[in-house]
């Protein structure tokens, strides 16, 4: 493969060259540092799920990995190119790549549930409308919504449009998926079902996820690793047996769910 | 910046001064970056047609009752005015002509695109800005969909495409209203007036009034689009550029309506 004269430092060595590589990412809005500095990366293959404090940027971090926001200072590498250099057509292409599900679920209101799951299909691929409907159907079982196709947006509950919005992420079957809380609000049952098509992507599938999550149990079942999100930067990443282990006080507060003295630096 | 203390108004003033000129120069370049890449998208596959006849019906059609309404009541007032000035020199016989010449070249288009204005400009910054505060917007670009090509592109085409054909539509309308109110009530007759309608009326006329409506579609899309898409701050945002749109939209209709019409005759 050529490599462009764009492409920063970061070129295959040895290892495996990261998936997706961030390095040294800042971000502010009005004044507000929100990510002071962020470098990580995501390996292919690999489940990653990112936890930290409500309001700690995660969101706002999944966005840059999609170019959704732009850095004011960093770059965020997808298979070795930069999303802050890459042309219109380049960025579409790059974006082809990833699958993504809001915190909100973001689903189109202008259409059903069936029309917002196709959408991708009907956009990108040539496939049958037969096709198409049986993969949406696939889609919504894997999330437990059945018969709920024709149901219009608004009438969804919460956690129905999250998981629409994981089946419309998830049925174009990309490399790449982002998933921003997609267990939050469910009930424990459906929940597990969600941790479990996840595993099950990352068992059988060569695709490369990150989820942001509260749920410190799903994470310890879906992870391969855990990066902890605090005050803009990254604090720890290890694998979920380690992640338990490690004796920063923060993460040790996070884990067992007490409060901690000067949390308020955080939703300040 | 609200009530400086006496001693710095004068730099309090500046201090506004500035501030809304910057704010008046992002806006212009918001418009004219969201016209450029509409262009640039518009001519790029893939091209959805059915999203543009959406459109079209949403403003052509539906847009059909005001737009006549609002023709007919014009064209009507300006016979019984001109008809009233014209009476007290004994002009009465050019009332068909003003009428005709005044409503074709000049309040056809420009009373048609407030009145679309108010009630596609409104709708498209709503629309545009919910998508926005909703992550809509946000959701498309992640599927690798351009935004201002699958949202912006058809809603600007459409209106562009469909105001003139509403604006002939009110011409036609309009000089009815006329006819109706010189015949009706003011015993006018009926084939001097139908011909005193056509004798100074030019193609030319008729043409200019389409292609400042063709402009004005494209003034105030263009603006309601880009007035949604930087939408922020939730409902209340939403809100603000709805009410941001009609009121720049209409502002511009009125201002190039004064240059094209140099322009064009
Ligand atoms: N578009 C924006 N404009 C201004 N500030 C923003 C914007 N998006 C996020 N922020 C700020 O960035 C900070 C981090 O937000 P973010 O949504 O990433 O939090 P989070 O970690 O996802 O929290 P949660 O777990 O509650 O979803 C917040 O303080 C928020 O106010
Ligand atoms: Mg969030």
């Amino acid at each position: 493969m050529m490599e462009s004269p764009t492409t920063p430092v970061r070129t295959p060595t040895a290892e495996m060259r990261p998936k997706i590589a961030v390095i040294n990412l800042w971000k502010s809005f009005q004044g507000k540092e929100v990510l002071r500095g962020i470098n990580l990366d995501i390996h292919p293959g690999e489940s990653l799920v990112i936890v930290g404090g409500s309001g700690a940027g995660k969101s706002v971090f999944l966005k840059h990995l999609i170019g959704l926001i732009q850095p004011d200072r960093g770059h965020v590498i997808v298979d070795g190119e930069d999303l802050a250099c890459a042309d219109t057509g380049v960025c579409l292409a790059i974006r082809r790549k990833f699958g993504m599900s809001f915190q909100e679920g973001a689903l189109f209101d202008s259409m059903n549930v069936f029309d917002n799951i196709a959408f991708p299909l009907r956009r990108h691929t040539r496939m049958s409308p037969g096709d198409v409907a049986a993969r949406v159907r696939e889609c919504l079982a894997l999330v437990h919504l059945d018969g709920v196709e024709h149901k219009w947006v608004n009438e969804l509950s919460g956690g129905m449009r999250r998981r629409v919005g994981f089946a419309r992420a998830i049925a174009l079957a990309p490399e790449i998926l982002l998933f921003d809380e997609p267990n939050t609000g469910l009930d424990p049952i459906t929940a597990a079902a969600i941790d479990r098509v996840i595993v099950e992507m990352r068992d059988n599938l060569p695709v490369t996820m990150v989820t942001i999550t509260h749920d410190m149990k799903s994470a310890q079942r879906i992870a391969d690793r855990i990066a902890m999100l605090r005050a803009g930067q990254i604090l720890a990443v290890a694998p979920p047996d380690e992640f338990v282990r490690l004796s920063d006080r923060y993460i040790q507060s996070f884990l067992a769910g007490e409060p901690y003295p000067d949390n308020h630096e955080e939703v300040a | 910046m609200s009530a400086p203390a006496s001693r710095r108004r004068p730099i309090a003033a500046l201090e506004w001064l500035g501030e809304r000129s910057t704010h008046a120069f992002e806006e212009i370049g918001r418009f004219f970056t969201m016209l450029y890449l509409t262009l640039y998208w518009a001519v790029r596959p893939p091209f959805d047609l059915r999203q543009w006849v959406r459109q079209m019906v949403r403003v052509g059609v539906d847009s059909i009752p005001v737009v006549g309404l609002t023709a007919m009541f014009t064209g009507m007032v300006m016979a019984l005015q001109t008809y009233r000035g014209f009476e007290r020199f004994h002009a009465e016989s050019f009332v068909a002509s003003v009428v005709s010449l005044s409503l074709t070249r000049e309040l056809a288009p420009v009373l048609a695109a407030l009145m679309i204005a108010g009630r596609i400009g409104s709708s498209l910054a709503a629309e545009l800005g919910t998508m926005r505060v909703t992550e809509q917007i946000d959701a498309l670009q992640a599927m690798a969909v351009e935004p201002v090509q699958y949202l912006v592109v058809p809603r600007v085409a459409a209106t562009t495409l469909m105001l003139p054909p509403l604006v002939a539509l009110a011409d036609g309308i309009g000089i009815a209203g006329g006819f109706g109110v010189a015949v009706g009530l003011m015993d006018a007759n009926p084939v001097v007036y139908w011909e005193k309608t056509f004798q100074f009326l030019d193609l030319n006329d008729v043409f200019s009034g389409l292609i400042k409506a063709a402009v004005f579609g494209l003034i105030l899309s263009v603006t309601g689009c880009s007035k949604g898409f930087h939408t922020t701050g939730g409902a209340e945002g939403v809100g603000r550029s709805t009410t941001a749109a009609v009121v720049m939209a209409s502002l511009v209709i009125l201002l190039s309506d004064f240059f094209l019409t140099k322009i064009l005759f």
